[in-house]
């Protein structure tokens, strides 16, 4: 076994135990970066000198007596979070020369906690897309093959994970964006309650939605991430007084009489039926650990992706306007006038599924239709949230697939957006209600792509989601798959 | 049948926190551009707003002082618009639950009658930047300073319905929110600010359409320009013409009053609730602890002023107009003569006041050297007119009020044996008219009077001279 295929709380051990060293550990990861990204362009930007800086402080600090949690661990950040110093372009070439003064919490926290940053992390543009292939840096590709799309917007988090160039990374999930790309990938994430991790520093796309959280190999790997990346930040309105957790003291606890729902809802029309059966073998297997399987209903997933299409959008239209060219980013060399500087500005800084998605905004935020759009979408966005409320009056956990397909082949929906946006028809629910979701891989198509299923719990039961995941990983080995991929000369 | 103007105004009150109202940047006006900014107030990608609890207590204050209904819950929403010195492409204010409901001003007017305006509501909201064009050639200059300020913006009922009305308006408004402490008021640095909405009608018809007139900046500006605004609808009325729904803009060089958009071309602002903020739910209690902590307002100041002081409405009115002259009022009063402290201050302060361009805020006399010279006139010290000439001397040059009097050989004569003697000069060198007003000329008395008050050099005592002249020339001689 190779160094880059520990997990992180291996690796962790390994440190602690001084076996390996910070430096050694981030060296011997840029070198598997170098040699592998080349065929999957996970990173934008990699943080290669400043890595090795924090590396070789890391281990003066482990040889100080330093007790810090992540001490000399290495992780990356998806391109949308902040870094001081470091190029942050949210995918987009709007950004491409912006350097923030200032770092994200997430990011401040995670360092805090003794991290080394090795780069920065691919993802569609402005986190608006299912496939990572409106990212302004090229399409990010499936370690598992290739040919297929990594999944998004973190899809450069998802693959990097997944191709054992990095231990962990962070991504944000406004519709699925962690979930589904830790699907495709065979890997962990969770989208943790609404609230629970700062939004202070992470590019918005969609403010009520957004949600950061960690992609890792395990369940207990995302646990080490989470006692680090959650707590209250008075920097964001948003962030919950009662944030912060114990993610990986509370993994141990036992499934046995834990009564998870399954909504039927989730295995109609359009699901993927190699998915059905692997995701209907993982709820035997939770039911084989001690579960009580219960049916709930969740009648109005159906209507959750067209509320999503309208809220969505209507925030990111507001979001992004201040990307205007005046201040910082893109702005354009040929206006003449300040009409035409933030037309030309916008339209050649932004690609065409964000200016799309500005579009729609604009349109159902707009005097006539506010109504009939905006207002409606808010009205199912309580209907959602009324049938979560239901369903968790009855079970402690919820469990449906992730996605209703595997992985898709490039370029198969980039001339369909609708299609793409119904890849995120199981994941959306989730960020309407505000609610804690977490993928686990749990199988593969006889293609050989991974399965993904997603537990989703209560307002704040991010600790039972990884606990049940964790259970799970001990008893099985999906997430502990690798995929073959070539080192080539980078 | 002549027309009625109808006007409504909405006045922006920036707020004196220390800080700005979604960030912990000063608000100090003056500053090199683009000095007090940050992440938050230059919208770099993922800042996020955190409100100000100190701006929400100062709207707090200013709903309670107006007798408005206080929100308990009300909601920050985006106003969506492109403009440089706009930095996030949206204004935070509030659309539809502003914090402060339907409130009212009582107005005492010129002819001394009082009127009651309708408040609609009072919402906070955060100032834009400032787009500087003079100092650069064919570009503009941004600077965000301003950006973040809060705002209070006050919005009345169309119920004003003449110009003076207006004034009276904005100038209680603009006293209110200085006794509240909740604002500086300074309308030259934009602290104040007043937009009108300005329409015709016959009495009793319909309100017509308004037009809105930015830009006012100064008591004397809202005045000229509802005139004017006044004038041009009712050009366009009798000439069987229709106003246009319209914003307009004061150019206050040439007194006049120029279209900026109208309706069709206004924003669509794309009003929604900002996400990034949870609405602002307010306990009970903690409006309870604003209200308890309000000074006096100035209803309730003028009121006390007449019981306490005896003063009439008209004195106690004006001296109440604002907290510092209130203030200083009280620390000459007291004790003393009421009313002669408040003659001397509508008459001899004010005025000097005026003269000089000043405020009582920045008055050269300090309230206790006034106070001192209106007791050198009740104790005999000085006449009321010499103190005159003390108090031109102290308002130019200050000093203390009996220094004065002393170095320049101002204290009254009170001596009895000297007043004669001055009388006696007075007479000796007047036989003529002596005589006269003996033979019955009795009006030659105040001549005498003259005579001897210019031999004492203005000093003797006047109740002294007269008595003592009195008594000389009725005694046979």
């Amino acid at each position: 076994m190779e160094l880059h295929d520990h997990g992180l709380a291996d690796l962790r051990r390994l440190l602690q135990k001084k076996e390996i060293s910070a430096v050694e550990l981030t060296t011997h990861f840029l070198q598997r970066i170098r040699s592998v990204d080349p065929q999957l362009r996970s990173f934008i930007t990699l943080n290669g000198e400043n890595a090795l800086v924090q590396a070789h402080r890391a281990d003066r600090q482990r040889a100080d007596g330093s007790t810090q949690a992540l001490l000399g661990l290495p992780i990356a950040h998806k391109d949308i979070f902040s870094t001081r110093g470091l190029r942050t372009t949210c995918g987009s070439r709007m950004l491409e020369n912006y350097i923030p003064p200032f770092d994200a919490t997430v990011v401040e926290r995670l360092e805090q906690a003794g991290t080394v940053l090795l780069g920065k992390l691919n993802m569609d543009e402005f986190a608006m897309g299912s496939s990572n292939e409106t990212s302004h840096y090229g399409a990010v590709r499936n370690p598992w093959d290739t040919r297929m799309v990594p999944g998004g917007s973190s899809g450069g988090s998802a693959a990097a994970v997944a191709a054992r160039l990095v231990p962990a990374a962070t991504g944000t999930d406004t519709g699925g964006s962690i979930r589904q790309p830790a699907a495709f990938c065979g890997i962990t994430g969770l989208k943790p309650t609404y609230g629970r991790v700062s939004r202070y520093g992470m590019i918005a796309f969609a403010s009520s939605l957004d949600q950061a959280g960690p992609m890792a190999r395990s369940a207990e790997d995302c646990a080490l991430l989470m006692d680090a990346m959650a707590g209250h930040d008075p920097r964001d309105s948003t962030s919950h007084p009662q944030a912060a957790g114990q993610f990986s003291a509370a993994l141990d606890r036992p499934v046995r009489g834990l009564r998870i729902g399954v909504a039927e809802e989730f295995f109609a029309d359009g699901l993927d039926s190699q998915i059905a059966e692997q995701v209907r073998a993982a709820i035997a297997q939770l039911e084989s650990l001690g579960a009580r399987i219960v049916p709930v209903h969740l009648p109005h997933n159906a209507v959750a992706v067209s509320a999503y299409y309208v809220l969505a959008p209507a925030e990111a239209s507001s979001n992004l306007a201040r990307f205007d060219g005046v201040r910082y980013g893109h702005r354009s060399q040929h206006a003449d006038n300040l009409q035409e500087l933030y037309q030309q500005s916008r339209f050649e800084g932004f690609g065409a599924e964000v200016r799309r998605r500005i579009l729609i905004g604009s349109y159902v935020l707009s005097a006539g239709y506010y109504d009939a759009y905006y207002l409606k979408a808010q009205k199912v966005r309580s209907l959602i949230r009324e049938d979560f409320r239901r369903a968790f009056a009855e079970v402690d956990l919820i469990v449906g697939p992730t996605t209703p397909t595997p992985a898709f082949a490039l370029d198969a929906k980039t001339e369909d957006p609708v299609s793409m946006y119904l890849a995120d028809i199981y994941t959306i629910a989730v960020n309407l209600a505000g609610i804690p979701a977490l993928n686990l891989p749990c199988g593969f198509t006889r293609e050989g792509l991974p399965i993904g299923m997603q537990l989703m719990g209560n307002y704040f039961a991010d600790e039972l989601l990884l606990a049940v995941g964790h259970a799970y990983q001990q008893a099985t080995s999906w997430h502990l798959q690798r995929p073959d991929l070539a080192e080539v000369q980078g | 049948m002549s027309w009625e103007v109808v006007i409504g105004l909405e006045v922006h009150v920036q707020l004196n926190t220390q800080s700005k109202i979604f960030c912990s940047c000063p608000t100090r006006y003056g500053a090199e551009p683009n000095l007090h900014t940050c992440p938050v107030c230059l919208a770099l990608p993922g800042a996020l707003p955190v409100l100000n609890a100190a701006a929400v207590d100062k709207a707090i204050a200013f709903g309670l002082a107006v007798g408005a209904e206080i929100n308990r819950r009300s909601i920050f929403a985006r106003k969506n618009y492109f403009y440089p010195d706009l930095p996030k492409g949206y204004q935070i204010s509030q659309y539809e639950i502003p914090i402060v409901g339907r409130g009212q001003l009582l107005l005492t007017l010129a002819d001394g009658t009082e009127k009651v305006v309708g408040i609609t509501r009072a919402h906070l909201e955060e100032d834009a930047g400032k787009s500087l064009h003079e100092a650069f050639s064919a570009e503009t200059g941004i600077d965000l300073n301003r950006a973040g300020t809060p705002l209070l913006e006050i919005v009345s009922e169309p119920d004003m319905r003449s110009p003076s009305e207006a004034v009276a308006y904005l100038k209680k408004l603009h006293a209110l929110v200085r006794y509240l402490d909740i604002s500086d008021g300074n309308m030259q640095e934009g602290s104040f600010r007043c937009d009108a909405n300005v329409s015709l009608r016959r009495a009793g018809e319909p309100f017509g359409t308004r037009a809105e007139i930015k830009n006012l900046n100064s008591f004397r500006f809202l005045e000229k320009a509802i005139e004017y605004e006044m004038e041009r609808q009712q050009d366009i009325l009798e000439s069987g013409g229709k106003v246009v729904q319209e914003t307009r803009l004061f150019d206050a060089n040439k007194g006049e009053t120029r279209s900026m958009r109208s309706k069709e071309e206004a924003n669509d602002y794309r009003y929604f609730p900002d996400p990034d903020l949870l609405p602002l739910v307010l306990e009970e209690s903690h409006i309870e602890t604003v209200r308890a902590s309000l000074p006096e307002l100035p209803d309730a100041k003028k009121q006390r002023f007449m019981e306490a002081y005896g003063l009439p409405a008209y004195d106690a009115g004006v001296l109440t107009s604002s907290r510092a002259l209130a203030d200083y009022y009280e620390v000459v009063a007291e004790g003393l003569d009421a009313k002669l402290a408040a003659n001397w201050l509508m008459g001899d302060l004010l005025g000097a006041l005026n003269r000089s361009g000043a405020e009582i805020e920045s008055c050269p006399v300090p309230a206790g050297q006034m106070r001192k010279l209106l007791q050198r006139i009740q104790d005999e010290t000085i006449s009321g007119k010499i103190a005159k000439e003390v108090f031109d001397v102290l308002f130019e040059q200050g000093a203390d009020v009996d220094d004065i009097i002393e170095r320049k050989g101002l204290r009254q004569i009170t001596d009895p044996a000297a007043i004669a003697r001055l009388i006696d000069e007075v007479l000796a060198k007047n036989p003529g008219q002596v005589a006269d007003y003996r033979a019955g000329k009795d009006k030659l008395f105040g001549f005498f009077v003259g005579q001897a008050m210019k031999a004492s050099q203005g000093k003797a005592n006047p109740e002294q001279l007269n008595r003592i002249l009195r008594e000389r020339l009725d005694q046979p001689s």
